[in-house]
């Protein structure tokens, strides 16, 4: 694990806290009900508890914990679709959130259309997506459906397509969640292969997976949380022998 | 390499560097709008996509509602109500407001509605959300110009003779209400993430705002009955000085002045108020981006 010391960090999390309100009144009518009656509005739950954590290039981290335990959390900190309370997040690179694959797909429109459109939306230009679509087509092996509406695919061609998409953009931060349940195994193979590959070319990637043998494989290094506290950093092996238990 | 001690989880000598480090998820606002045109285009096209999906008129459907709009009210206002007599050309008067009011309509309804309909992209993958108002206004923009064909047909069948000031009004009037549009679906559609009810608040909103600006009635109407604030109330609408300036623009310069013609005026510094509107736009896009830029932090937690 200490192959790469020296080289810079990509990912900084700083003393980060994050609490969510559980609110469950939704209109003004609700709100102005609940002020009168001098309800408490909703409790409080704290996701994330004061966690410091710093990544670096070509390093493969994995986020491990029971459900609950703020790994996604974590991970939408990272990518900047939430923002803490406290503490602070810094990033260095552009990052590809592979939180939910496919999130920025839409059902009316062909696989084609769709490849563009997340591909944009993932910071790749119309350059770039135009040289990279045959790869992307080719790694997703659903050629014969790319002009087909997405809503007519089946879960794993959806997926596929998704997970070729995000592979292809160029990205110096990959954020990985639980995506790597995608299709029949020798796709898993694949995907693992092409994960690997990211990894060695420096890229950084931070993984969220309950799969812990596939997570063992993957990465160096694993990270513990439990109820949203950081319990251990520490070599992967070790990590994930304190969730095999 | 300290293992297993939270507090220096991961760290190494030496990279206390900061340098080419930010803080994911904290945009620009609209100026990342500007930079990411790529993915607005793409947006506006997916919109346009999916909103004709299996219709059969297609975006022929955009100029059928303001068709019928147009003929209801010609006739309740026009004929009816006897506006017709009082206004000349009213057909071209009553359109060149109806243009204006229905892309202002479309973009401020649909940009609030924008931010909560956008949910799933929202939640899970960050991009400056700003695009989500802002491709409302695009789309506006692609049904706005059939309609503003057939208004040049007509205006040109009345006899139109623009003057090159009167263009550059129509242009002024266009800036103005889709500044406007956008600062008010900012601002309207970032709270509509929090409490649902602005929705309908906002309906309301677009409901009166026909009826708050010289489109089916002629300005000296409302000049008549108010008092001398209010009026100057009226004419700072920046929804009112957009009108005027597209009837500057597209009716104007097709009335003629004669007797035993009803008379055809506009409010006296139709251009200097056109200005004045832009400022209250330009106001109303600052208090916008503003607020949306406060609440932004929130949305993928309340959504």
């Amino acid at each position: 694990m200490a192959a790469s010391t020296g080289t810079r960090s990509t990912v900084r999390v700083e003393g980060v806290s994050k609490v969510f309100h559980l609110r469950h009144d939704r209109s003004l009518k609700q709100l102005a009900m609940s002020a009168v009656r001098g309800k408490d509005l909703g409790n409080t739950f704290s996701a994330l508890d004061d966690v410091s954590l710093r990544v670096h290039e070509g390093e493969a981290v994995a986020l491990l914990g029971l459900n609950g335990s703020g790994k996604s959390t974590l991970l939408k900190l990272i990518s900047g679709v939430m923002s803490p309370d406290s503490g602070r997040v810094l990033v260095r690179g552009r990052i590809a959130g592979l939180i939910e694959v496919g999130a920025g797909f839409h059902p009316d429109l062909t696989g084609r259309e769709n490849v563009y459109l997340n591909a944009a939306i993932l910071g790749m230009d119309e350059a770039t997506t135009a040289r990279r679509f045959d790869d992307i087509v080719a790694f997703s092996e659903i050629e014969r459906f790319i002009d087909t509406e997405v809503k007519f695919y089946s879960s794993g061609m959806f997926l596929r397509l998704a997970f070729a998409v995000a592979v292809h953009t160029d990205p110096e931060i990959f954020l990985i969640d639980e995506i790597l349940a995608v299709g029949d195994a020798p796709f898993q193979q694949k995907c693992l292969a092409r994960v690997r590959e990211l990894r060695d070319e420096g890229r950084t990637l931070v993984i969220v997976s309950h799969d812990l043998d596939m997570v063992e494989k993957l990465c160096e290094r694993g990270v513990v949380l439990e109820r949203g506290r950081l319990v251990a950093d520490e070599d992967i092996h070790s990590a994930v022998g304190r969730l095999r238990t | 390499m300290v293992a297993g001690s939270p507090g220096a989880a991961g760290y190494r000598a030496g990279d206390d560097d900061l340098e080419g480090f930010a803080v994911p998820g904290r945009g620009r606002g609209l100026l990342d709008v500007l930079e990411r045109r790529y993915l607005l285009k793409l947006l506006v096209r997916k919109e346009l996509r999916v909103r004709y999906q299996g219709s059969f008129l297609g975006l022929l459907w955009s100029y059928v509602k303001p068709a019928v709009q147009f003929c209801v009210f010609y006739f309740a206002l026009g004929v009816f109500l006897r506006q017709g007599d009082a206004i000349q050309d009213y057909a071209v008067y009553l359109f060149s407001g109806i243009v204006v009011i229905n892309f202002f309509s479309e973009t401020f309804g649909n940009a609030t509605r924008s931010v909560v309909g956008n949910a799933p992209l929202v939640k899970k993958i960050y991009l400056p959300r700003e695009l989500f108002p802002v491709s409302s206004a695009w789309v506006a923009a692609v049904h706005f110009l059939p309609q503003l064909v057939i208004l040049l047909i007509g205006t040109l069948v009345s006899g139109w003779r623009p003057t090159p000031a009167q263009l550059l009004g129509g242009v002024l009037g266009f800036v103005t209400i889709a500044l406007l549009a956008v600062g008010l679906g900012l601002f309207f559609g970032a709270v509509n993430v929090l409490f649902r009810d602005f929705e309908n608040i906002v309906d309301l909103m677009l409901l009166v705002v026909t009826w708050t600006s010289p489109v089916l009635y002629q300005w000296s109407q409302v000049q008549q009955q108010v008092p001398g604030w209010l009026w100057e109330v009226y004419q700072l609408n920046p929804v009112t000085t957009a009108v005027e300036l597209f009837h500057f623009a597209f009716w104007f310069g097709a009335t003629e002045q004669g007797p035993g013609l009803p008379v055809a005026t506009l409010p006296p510094h139709v251009l200097w108020y056109g200005l004045l509107g832009l400022a209250v736009s330009l106001v109303v896009l600052a208090v916008g981006q503003f607020t949306f830029r406060r609440l932004e932090g929130r949305f993928a937690q309340e959504l």
